[in-house]
């Protein structure tokens, strides 16, 4: 897969609930090695994004490829090569920390799972852990296991929501080191989801602003602050949230 | 199918049995306190009458293998809903797991807690009232098989419906057994229902399998029509299940319920 190859390529994506879009429209693309966040507020269309993009909810119109495919013909070869992680799901609580992570080594298929689940274990801190019963970590912790879980089969495209919410700003900032670190030395996709502004100016190349299921802004973080006249990405989101922009033109670095 | 994928699961759901009380009181407590209440109540009935001979092990094999198709049937929806109370169901269906491999995980966990639950309950009826349930013979088999299949159908069907209509259908899980124990006939035979259930017990796999159980205990044949009736109708049933399934499942995908119920 060369550089510029593109692994995501989604047009004119929809999805309608009971009449209302919760996504409208929605194209972009992401690139082999690039960092898209999705950025927006509640009820922007990100999550419904992502869980499309899981193939967890069908679209109502458009596509969705990824690595040249379709889910429909080929689900589980797509699945295979991504992964999820999010703050908000959780492990099986009653199984051990290794327990979890070797289950869901088997469910990937992970060769050398004995050397990777202790590789990751170890990145993400959490070695000491590993006997104990996952319902009784920490939400930090728990949230560093499901980043172990997602990383588990070196994925070629990896699916964030919000990884850093529940930890604390010093594992915050490993887990963003970690995460960047991986991503330069596997060439991995990321597509990020996140209302923290930290996560999306240090990890992200490309950033869409959502706004009521479509993209209102996208672009660098200084491109994007620029277009808003703004000092930080921050006000920008407090801006489009509530809707007293100017609502300048969409930035294209298309 | 991906034989490792179903391992995996397999091996999930029986890590989370090793560490839950209540998962091996489903599979020690229950159907012992069953196999008591029904092995001493039939000791007593053959007490007060003996117009039905062989009473005793007409009902204490009756229970035994009822708690075959309850097992099967209900490992397959809790395996389910186990992921649902952990909030795992994201983690599960982004995974690259086929429908079929989940399904055939409960399967497989179905068909591990049933077997148990056959060999714990036939050792104590053993030791309690003397019975030995292997002198079904190869037949304890055939009886055994039909009952796994009736229970994996009912789990899929019901699995689907939580698909479907998410947490108000969780009360089926274990609902759902006893609302097909009555035309059944495990405890009596079809002919003491009235006409219109012997019509519903009449396309009940589980009935055909009850009415050959007591003939094979009374007469030490069992008449194949129960076999072929079984084995049909429970290949009707699964492909019913399987296909209410895959529409169930391609619908929460639609509505967004596959998410939702994982929120």
């Amino acid at each position: 897969m060369s550089e510029n190859e593109t692994v995501v390529e989604i047009k004119n994506l929809s999805k309608e609930f009971k009449g209302k879009f919760a996504v409208k429209d929605l194209s972009f693309d992401v690139k082999k090695g690039e960092i898209l966040g999705l950025l927006g507020a509640n009820g922007a269309g990100k999550t419904t994004t992502i869980h499309m993009l899981l193939n967890l909810i069908t679209p109502t119109s458009g596509s969705i490829r990824i690595f040249g495919k379709d889910f429909a013909q080929s689900r589980i070869e797509i699945l295979s090569r991504m992964n999820f992680g999010s703050a908000y799901q959780f492990l099986p609580y009653n199984l051990k920390v290794i327990e979890n992570l070797r289950v869901f080594a088997e469910i990937y298929s992970v060769d050398d799972a004995k050397e990777r689940i202790a590789e990751l274990l170890d990145l993400f801190e959490l070695s000491h852990l590993k006997n104990n019963s996952t319902g009784m970590l920490s939400s930090g912790e728990q949230t560093r296991l499901n980043l172990c879980k997602a990383l588990l089969n070196k994925p070629d495209l990896l699916l964030l929501d919000e990884p850093t919410a529940s930890l604390d700003p010093d594992q915050a900032d490993k887990v963003r080191k970690i995460i960047l670190d991986l991503q330069r030395r596997s060439g991995m996709s990321v597509i990020n989801t996140s209302h923290n502004m930290i996560d999306v100016h240090e990890l992200c190349d490309r950033i869409l602003f959502m706004q009521t299921g479509t993209v209102i802004a996208q672009g660098t973080a200084t491109e994007i602050m620029d277009t808003y006249q703004s000092q930080s990405l921050e006000e920008v989101f407090i801006m489009i949230a509530r809707q007293n922009s100017n609502s300048p033109n969409t930035i294209s670095n298309n | 199918m991906n034989f490792r994928v179903v391992k995996a699961l397999v091996l999930k759901y029986l890590y989370v049995c090793s560490r839950n009380t209540f998962r091996a009181l489903d599979v020690f407590f229950w159907p012992v306190m069953d196999l008591l209440i029904w092995g001493f109540m039939s000791i007593y009935m053959m007490r007060v009458t003996t117009s039905v001979p062989k009473m005793v092990p007409m009902l204490i094999s009756a229970i035994i293998l009822w708690n075959v198709l309850y097992r099967a049937q209900q490992v397959v929806c809790v395996a389910f809903l186990d992921d649902v109370w952990s909030r795992n169901m994201l983690n599960i269906w982004a995974a690259p797991i086929r429908p079929i491999e989940y399904v055939g995980a409960g399967y497989v966990v179905g068909f591990m807690q049933a077997f148990i639950v056959v060999v714990v309950m036939g050792i104590l009826a053993g030791f309690f009232y003397s019975y030995n349930i292997l002198e079904l013979g190869l037949h304890l088999a055939i009886l055994f098989a039909n009952l796994i299949i009736m229970g994996w159908s009912l789990g899929l069907t019901v699995t689907g419906l939580f698909l479907r209509f998410g947490p108000p259908a969780e009360a089926l899980a274990w609902a759902v057994p006893f609302i097909f124990q009555p035309i059944s006939a495990v405890f009596y035979p079809v002919d003491i229902l009235p006409p219109w259930m012997q019509t519903l017990a009449q396309i009940t796999p589980a009935s055909h399998v009850f009415e050959g159980m007591r003939e094979l205990i009374s007469t030490g044949h069992m008449n194949t029509f129960h076999i072929y009736a079984a084995v049909g109708l429970n290949l009707l049933y699964m492909s019913i299940a399987a296909t209410l399934f895959k529409s169930f499942y391609e619908e929460a995908r639609k509505r967004g319920f596959l998410a939702k119920y994982a929120a």
